[in-house]
């Protein structure tokens, strides 16, 4: 048990037929910490995201977040989360500006103009309001769908691999923007990553799956330790490969 | 259920019109085919308008049918094809993750339908005016209660295509440019329903527009407005709405059964 956790999952099952993409997983996140969903390709880390947005409706078992049971009173927690990833994305016709308005009215924000412009100076993309989303490069969209993220300034962030397609720099200062927002608002933050440096970084709670199972948790210094290994690179290439912690590999 | 929100049926509202305003091609376009069907039908009138003692008794007869018919059409293809904005920009995913419940959806996709129906058959029905000295308000009050159960029709289709496309996926796509047009042979646009043959004059008066179309020839030939026709027509299309939002809803459970709603796209 931890302190007032927000994201409470008991057994969660995902099946497609014979496929068991999610197989009996549990797992809590309290509130404010910063915990990254860590697996290899296909462990189910964007099904289990899935299904705490209700985008997809499990199988079996229990997710509570804010205290909410997620696949009846779905309209009650959407409003007070968000998500960013680079597989969902926004009308490309209409202009950054247009999507962040139609978002935030979506979402009931108040005071629109002073929101949008308190992002655009925020995540540095107040020069291309006026520019048509298809036409960004990939790292100015993934900023913006973070912008969206925030539109509703949300009490759980789900983020899907938050800094991939950028360069160093621009991935360098997405990690501070989310690292402020956490500090700033209290927010709680669930992210898969595939890179482990900035689960090192930003994480304080570590979940690793693989074929749907948990595997491992802990933070990030634990799970080195556990694995005797020098960092989380190593750490998730053991998991991955499905060697067990204190396991010698010649 | 939660309270549906006006605020957010009128946000994807908007995005639509931010979507038409974004391109004054899409706005012609609204408008092109049923300018260019009524200027078409218009010239066949006036050719046979010489040679046919029904076109004489009522000149307006294949250009009302027509302009309705257009009203049938612009508010189905209005509905779905809005909707398949959204999975074409990979859209949809977002959405289903922000608080607008499919509920809201519908009810945007039908506003922004009226509002489409209304700009593209609008200019063509003025249009008729000075061209053909045709005025397609001559129908009378009867014109609203076609005009209305013409679009509930086409909303009723409308959800049906989108359904399909949300459950088989965009190969299903043509099916929405397909689908009312299989029902026009039987819809009597142009000829009574006593015109097909017997067995399938049942078909057609299943369906609504059929009624409305029988409606029209009444006020044009007979100067009389038929109330029956017009409420068996609403009856229908509250069965056939019903019918149309219940699998809607059905399509949006599957697909959040069967995780489409993350992928979903060209």
């Amino acid at each position: 048990m931890i302190a007032e956790p927000v994201i409470q999952v008991e057994d969660l099952r995902k099946h497609y037929g014979p496929v068991r993409a999610v197989d009996g997983i549990s797992f809590e996140v309290a509130r404010g910490a910063t915990c990254a969903l860590l697996g290899g390709n296909g462990a189910g880390k964007t099904t289990t995201i899935a299904m705490l947005l209700g985008l997809l409706l499990p199988t079996s078992g229990q997710i509570r977040i804010l205290g909410e049971d997620v696949p009846r009173h779905r309209y009650r927690v959407l409003p007070r989360i968000n998500f960013s990833s680079p597989y969902l994305d926004l009308p490309q016709r209409l202009t950054v500006a247009e999507n962040l308005t139609v978002y935030a009215r979506l979402y009931g924000v108040r005071r629109i103009r002073e929101r949008l412009a308190t992002l655009g100076r925020d995540l540095d993309i107040a020069a291309f309001f006026k520019r048509p989303y298809g036409s960004l490069s990939a790292g100015q969209k993934t900023r913006v769908a973070l912008a969206k993220a925030l539109l509703n300034e949300p009490e759980i962030l789900l983020l899907d691999e938050p800094t991939a397609s950028l360069d160093p720099d621009t991935a360098d200062r997405m990690r501070s923007i989310l690292t402020d927002y956490r500090d700033r608002s209290g927010a709680t933050l669930l992210l898969a990553s595939h890179n482990m440096s900035e689960v090192e970084r930003l994480c304080d709670q570590v979940i690793m799956l693989r074929t749907g199972h948990v595997v491992a948790t802990g933070t990030p210094r634990e799970l080195i330790h556990r694995y005797g290994r020098k960092d989380m690179e190593e750490v998730f290439l053991d998991i991955a490969r499905g060697i067990q912690s204190g396991e010698v590999v010649e | 259920m939660n309270a549906i929100s006006p605020q957010r049926i009128g946000a994807l509202a908007l995005r639509y019109l931010y979507l038409l305003r974004s391109s004054w091609i899409r706005i012609v376009e609204l408008a092109y085919w049923p300018t260019v069907q009524m200027i078409l039908w218009g010239f066949i009138t006036r050719y046979l308008a010489g040679h046919s003692d029904v076109l004489n008794q009522a000149t307006g007869l294949l250009l009302s049918g027509v302009l309705l018919w257009d009203i049938l059409f612009r508010s189905q293809l209005g509905l779905s094809v809005v909707f398949f904005e959204e999975l074409h920009s990979r859209n949809l995913g977002q959405l289903f993750i922000s608080p607008l419940q499919p509920i809201e959806l519908i009810l945007s996709l039908m506003l922004v339908s009226l509002a489409r129906t209304l700009i593209g058959v609008g200019i063509a029905v003025l249009l008729a005016i000075p061209f053909y000295g045709f005025n397609l308000f001559q129908l009378g009050p009867p014109l609203a209660g076609f005009f209305i159960n013409l679009l509930l029709m086409g909303w009723a289709i409308g959800l049906l295509v989108s359904a399909l496309v949300l459950r088989y996926g965009m190969g299903a796509e043509s099916i929405a440019w397909a689908a009312i047009f299989a029902l026009a042979p039987l819809c009597g646009i142009y000829y009574p329903i006593a015109t097909l043959p017997g067995w399938l004059q049942p078909l057609s008066w299943a369906l609504p527009a059929s009624h409305v179309f029988e409606g029209m020839r009444a006020v044009l030939l007979q100067h009389a407005f038929r109330l029956d026709y017009l409420l068996y027509a609403l009856l229908l299309n509250v069965a056939y709405l019903g019918l149309g939002i219940g699998v809607f809803l059905a399509a949006v459970h599957k697909a959040r059964e069967r995780g489409s709603l993350l992928q979903s796209g060209e």
